[in-house]
């Protein structure tokens, strides 16, 4: 079943249109994976559906329910957790802290504790510096930290934009191990965006290629791969 | 050695005073980068809230009156109630101005609430009088320190323990925390947006109840300008101690006090009348040795 809907969004930054248009949908348990070269709006997808930035037109419907325009907070209560570009820990807080926040919101207070101590068993690093300032943690170790962060929100729809972005490759292949670990251990449904295709045939979902504010090209990430169109796009060759 | 007493007294009760100012001003510009230059006439509203309104030169005291278990509580929901409502009322229109708007919409504030003042009270100061017991000096260690000092000076701590147990171990300090150090982020994680920055509204006005009230002790007067005073120092106390920074902030009140202070010892006598221009010079060279104040969390920024 259809988990999000997103139907003919517009976004405007002043003069600038970031999105035209932009419609995709989202089942319960699926990975899609939205690509596209730099400024192409996919950031700005993920913050319309997040709330951060308003939408000019079109509609946002998370489990049937109108989000179009809501709160981010409500938007989040919902289940949408997003990791923004870029991390975004609370650098002043400890990491145990950061996790708790992650929680603050939930209603099913008694299970907090117990999601605490699975993400420390995913992420077995944070355990050890539970109660250390996360901004001294490295650019890794921060990316697991909000991922493990978004976790305690109990989501149900989670989203990532740029993973990888400013991390080593060894540490990207972790990150992405855990994202799929994440998908089939937990049913956790995922929205990630990458600039760099390569990585989405390891989540083994759905793939959209955003280029100019509009969806180009969607199909299963596996075809998508081998599709010379896919390089048009970054390359810039090609009707557009 | 009394003498040197003497002084850490004095220091510390004015340090407090600054303390607590500087505390109020860095919660909400903590969640909202906004400096509230109505900070100071929230002071002398909380004070004025004791005298009933009246332009004659003697103050009709009214819920001043009440016994101090009815009025600290009464002037604390007063503090409260006022900044609430600013933020209802004025600051929530400027959410998503930019900081100089919001600060020239504080001092617009400010001047409304002291011409609220004026016209109810005039512009005279008029004494009053709370609790004369508090001016009676209490001998420790061979110095004879004011009661109301202490008690100063307690009544800071006591804030201080309440508030950093509130920001360290409750639910609503951790996402106010989370709030300070990156707002939209703490939105998207469930914090509400609305819910924080009102609670920093009321603890701030509170504050501002508890400085009115440890002032209006000090100096037995209601001055329209009471605030005004405390609240510069207090601003200057949290760009000091780094602004947005809550410890910085009380640290910075307590060094500007200490200075004053020592400044106004050491001086020699023909140079005290200039103490202030001493204070402010020391607080230049500082910030020329540390622009981003003394205690500007390094932990905050950003790695990658």
């Amino acid at each position: 079943m259809t988990l999000l809907a997103v139907d003919d969004i517009t976004v405007n930054y002043g003069r600038l249109t970031a999105l035209r248009g932009v419609t995709l949908r989202i089942a319960e348990g699926e990975v899609l994976f939205v690509t596209g070269p730099n400024g192409a709006g996919k950031s700005t997808l993920l913050n319309a559906i997040a709330g951060v930035v308003p939408a000019g037109s079109g509609s946002i419907t998370m489990d049937g329910a109108k989000v179009t325009g809501a709160s981010p907070e409500d938007i989040a209560r919902r289940g949408f957790s997003l990791v923004p570009e870029g991390r975004n820990v609370f650098g002043a807080l400890s990491i145990e802290e950061n996790l708790k926040v992650g929680a603050g919101m939930r209603a099913d207070r008694h299970k907090i504790a117990g999601d605490l101590e699975s993400v420390y068993a995913e992420f077995p690093m944070l355990a050890d510096r539970r109660h250390d300032a996360a901004g001294m943690l490295s650019g890794g170790q921060q990316q697991m930290l909000v991922i493990g962060r978004a976790l305690m929100t109990a989501p149900r729809i989670m989203a990532i934009d740029e993973p990888s972005l400013g991390l080593a490759p060894k540490i990207i292949d972790q990150v992405y191990e855990i994202l799929v670990r994440l998908r089939t251990q937990r049913k956790l449904t995922l929205l990630i965006v990458e600039q760099s295709s390569t990585r989405a045939m390891m989540t083994g979902g759905r793939m959209i290629l955003i280029r100019g504010g509009r969806i180009v090209l969607e199909g299963l990430a596996a075809d998508m791969i081998k599709d010379e169109r896919l390089k048009q796009a970054y390359f810039g060759f090609g009707d557009h | 050695m009394t003498a040197v007493l003497q002084i850490i007294f004095d220091a510390l009760s004015l340090g407090s005073l600054y303390a607590l100012g500087a505390l109020g001003i860095a919660l909400i510009f903590g969640v909202m980068r906004l400096v509230n230059f109505a900070h100071g006439d929230f002071i002398a509203f909380c004070v004025f809230a004791m005298l009933w309104p009246s332009i004659d030169a003697t103050a009709v005291v009214f819920a001043g009156m009440l016994p101090f278990y009815l009025l600290i509580p009464l002037l604390l929901i007063i503090g409260a109630a006022l900044s609430i409502l600013s933020e209802i009322i004025v600051f929530r229109r400027f959410r998503n101005a930019n900081p100089a708007t919001m600060m020239i919409a504080s001092f617009a504030l400010g001047f409304v609430i002291r011409h609220l003042l004026l016209m109810l009270y005039s512009s005279r100061p008029k004494s009053i009088t709370l609790w004369p017991g508090l001016g009676l000096p209490v001998d420790f260690l061979g110095a004879h320190i004011p009661m109301l000092q202490v008690v100063t000076i307690v009544i800071t701590l006591a804030a201080l323990a309440v508030l950093v147990l509130f920001l360290k171990r409750t639910r609503y300090g951790l996402e106010m925390r989370a709030a300070a150090d990156n707002f939209t982020m703490a939105r998207m994680l469930g914090v509400r947006a609305n819910g924080v920055i009102l609670l920093a509204f009321a603890i701030s006005g509170m504050l501002a109840a508890a400085i009115g009230l440890i002032l209006a002790t000090i100096s037995g007067t209601a001055d329209i300008n009471m605030g005004a005073n405390v609240m510069l120092i207090a601003f200057i106390a949290t760009v000091i101690g780094g602004l947005g920074s809550v410890p910085g902030a009380v640290a910075g009140g307590f060094i500007i006090g200490a200075a004053s202070v020592v400044f106004q010892a050491t001086l020699p006598h023909d140079a005290r009348v200039f103490r202030d221009a001493f204070v402010y010079g020391a607080v230049i060279v500082v910030l020329l040795v540390r622009p981003q104040g003394l205690f500007a969390p390094k932990s905050a920024k950003q790695r990658v």
